[in-house]
């Protein structure tokens, strides 16, 4: 069985809540208890229907002013397929909320209201799932039940969504007509609408390919941590610990340590006391090599026969700003990546994308919470990593502020 | 075509260890907050295989309510002992000697509340940075909040909404003197993907899981241990029942479930087929509507 992780995005009004109740609902995975726990809190809100929203809003302000503040996950799972949904607020003042719910996810629910089409939310939760590489994205269009189930409505939002998504690299887009409300092609295919010939949402979420799991062709394999017993029974033992974060590595490829460039040949791959032959992303394993080499956490292990990772300490990258303070040019910020961590300063803003419009704003000084921009930064020492597009893992990376150690904001290079 | 063929036990399991050796390598004293529940004996079996030839680099720390099932303890010590692994008690009858907290009265009294007081006492005394847990976020409503990395004040306490944002598989704990960080390993695995690893790896598992005969008692809907630790009220009786746990907490807040569940494969069946929750056996969280958020926020796991 395998697990798709995927985000949706929305706000109260677009019938979120509804989708993933439903979702939850249908697929038995509401519990009789947290339905009892909602119902009586539904009651005592003065609601007249059980209010599906509370069983996402787990915090006592979501619930308290009816909002969703932050990412909640949910799980469920049907007998083909583990989900783990990253339920996150769809409002412009929540968009790094949605951006970090977006940043693991292998599919993007984008929903639309069939009364009023594409909207500059619309827009917005597109524009973020390009920008973090989901690789798909289903447009749900939902309330369909309030347009009489009508085919021509449905197409003009599709034609209207296409001609708008053609500004951005969005890969594979599924389009889907729903009622979360009623039920129509969440779970069960909908009687109300025999011109639609695809998959219910589920069966969709069910079959669609996750093989993009194996990241990109390239090995890559960041080393987070060295294991030396130094044990009477492991004397000489060095294993290097850490997660493939793309391709596969076997016993005997010959691999590059970077970003020093010596190479070995790997001598052995193991997860506890199994031997493996190969490990593949997205595996945590140990590996050891033939030569004693100086190698520890922020160093890369790729293969020596495939494509190269950058070695570099200038880069150009999309930021989504996350704090209050704004990123001001010329400050200097701890710049993290995977296991990797140095010191960076902002060199230039390019422009800042206005996520409603798409529109490039330039002549910007600063970047505050939310905002979107392509940036240039220089770090004082170098960095291993590969462009975003190519490897999730590889060309990610956070801004930290020095003096409150929180993490201001996120960065895809370029 | 689909060439991708990890399981989804396959992708947690790497998930969790990855996310258990950027604790060793982030935190100078980690320790695992051991309870001698199935989550945190399989987060400990998980920092077993992320470390593998190397001794277990976090200690084991068991906040000890006084209140245990024997067999916890018995599991709990057997498990030190194969594992070579360090163990640190904190005890919450020592907070109570020492006036730190107050005892509850009464039929309901619990010390579940209490260990949050003795808990941040050890991290404090032993000076740990980072505490990891086998807390899950499909278990409860306010823990489908929380983030693998978990920052706590110098107080130790939670603030929910003003969390870090966490992207990727970039895990941020820096922090400064007196704070220290929760760790969430298993954030991800559900109750039915704990006992499918447990049958996976073949983990051994305590005695109270499985159906046994037991003393129990009727509370609220609920059966409880008959046990000194609680006080019954004179219209409660004592009968035998074959009975197991489902989650294990201390005696005094532990519901069992009335099973003839004997092995790993009947627990799934019977998971399988529940339809109420795992902490809808829990006394703890019935207090109020955000009773969890509210301990979070004090300290509580």
């Amino acid at each position: 069985m395998g697990l798709l992780r995927f985000s949706t995005a929305g706000s109260v009004d677009d019938g979120k809540s509804t989708l993933i109740g439903r979702l939850l609902y249908d697929s038995k995975s509401i519990f009789e208890d947290q339905l009892q726990a909602v119902e009586q809190a539904s009651k005592q809100r003065g609601n007249e229907e059980v209010n599906l929203a509370l069983l996402t809003d787990g915090l006592r302000a979501e619930r308290e002013q009816g909002i969703t503040i932050d990412v909640a996950y949910r799980y469920f799972a049907t007998p083909k397929r583990k989900f783990i949904i990253a339920d996150t607020p769809g409002h412009i003042q929540y968009t790094r909320n949605m951006v970090t719910g977006a940043s693991t996810a292998d599919l993007s629910i984008i929903l639309v209201d069939a009364r009023h089409g594409i909207l500059e939310q619309t827009v917005r939760h597109s524009y973020i799932s390009s920008l973090l590489g989901i690789p798909h994205i289903v447009v749900a269009i939902n309330k369909m039940d309030l347009v009489d189930f009508s085919q021509e409505v449905y197409s003009k939002i599709v034609a209207d969504y296409k001609q708008m998504a053609a500004r951005l690299h969005i890969g594979q887009v599924e389009f889907i007509p729903i009622s979360a409300k009623l039920g129509d092609n969440v779970v069960n295919p909908s009687s109300n609408m025999p011109w639609y010939q695809g998959q219910p949402l589920l069966g969709y979420l069910e079959t669609v390919s996750i093989s993009h799991k194996a990241g990109s062709q390239d090995f890559r394999f960041p080393v987070q941590y060295v294991i030396r017993p130094i044990s009477s029974q492991f004397p000489d033992y060095r294993g290097y610990a850490g997660r493939v974060s793309g391709g596969t590595i076997h016993v005997g490829d010959r691999v590059r340590i970077l970003p020093s460039g010596l190479e070995s040949t790997v001598g052995g791959i193991n997860q506890a006391t199994d031997e493996l032959a190969e490990a593949s992303s997205p595996l945590s394993v140990s590996i050891r090599l033939k030569d004693d080499i100086d190698i520890s956490r922020g160093d890369m292990l790729v293969r020596a026969d495939e494509g190269q990772p950058q070695v570099g300490q200038d880069f150009t990258l999309d930021v989504c700003w996350f704090n209050e303070n704004p990123l001001q040019l010329r400050n200097r910020y701890i710049i993290r990546t995977a296991t990797a961590e140095t010191v960076g300063v902002a060199r230039a803003i390019n422009y800042r994308t206005n996520v409603n419009t798409l529109e490039r704003e330039i002549g910007v000084s600063q970047l505050d919470m939310n905002d979107i921009a392509e940036v240039v930064i220089h770090t004082s020492s170098p960095l291993v990593t590969d462009a975003y597009a190519h490897n999730r893992v590889t060309g990610s990376l956070i801004f930290v502020d020095e003096a409150t150690n929180e993490t201001v904001g996120a960065g895809m290079i370029k | 075509m689909d060439k991708f063929t990890i399981t989804h036990l396959k992708e947690l399991e790497s998930e969790s260890i990855y996310v258990l050796r950027e604790v060793a390598a982030q935190f100078e004293h980690p320790a695992i907050l051991f309870s001698g529940g199935k989550d945190s004996i399989v987060v400990t079996y998980l920092a077993y295989k992320a470390f593998y030839p190397l001794r277990l680099p976090f200690p084991l720390l068991h906040i000890d309510t006084g209140h245990n099932f024997q067999e916890t303890l018995d599991y709990r010590d057997e498990l030190v002992k194969k594992l070579d692994a360090q163990l640190i008690i904190g005890s919450v009858q020592q907070s109570i000697d020492e006036g730190r907290v107050k005892e509850e009265t009464g039929f309901y009294a619990s010390r579940n509340k209490l260990q949050t007081v003795t808990l941040l006492d050890a991290i404090e005394r032993n000076k740990f940075d980072a505490a990891i847990g086998g807390a899950r976020r499909d278990e409860e409503k306010a823990r489908a909040k929380e983030r693998f990395f978990s920052h706590r004040d110098e107080f130790g306490q939670w603030n929910p909404k003003n969390q870090r944002p966490e992207l990727w598989n970039i895990f941020n704990g820096r922090k400064n003197m007196g704070e220290h960080f929760r760790i969430f390993p298993i954030s991800n695995w559900t109750e039915m993907d704990v006992w499918q690893y447990i049958l996976l790896e073949k983990i051994p598992m305590p005695s109270l899981y499985f159906s046994h005969q037991r003393e129990v008692f009727e509370r609220d809907g609920q059966w409880l241990a008959v046990s000194p630790f609680i006080k019954m009220k004179p219209t409660e009786h004592s009968v035998s029942k074959l009975a197991r746990c489902r989650t294990i907490g201390d005696v005094t807040c532990t519901g069992l479930t009335l099973s003839k569940a004997s092995t790993v494969e009947d627990i799934i069946d019977e998971i399988a087929a529940s339809r109420v929750t795992e902490r809808g056996g829990r006394a703890d969280d019935k207090r109020s509507e955000t009773a969890m958020e509210d301990r979070k926020k004090a300290g509580y796991f």
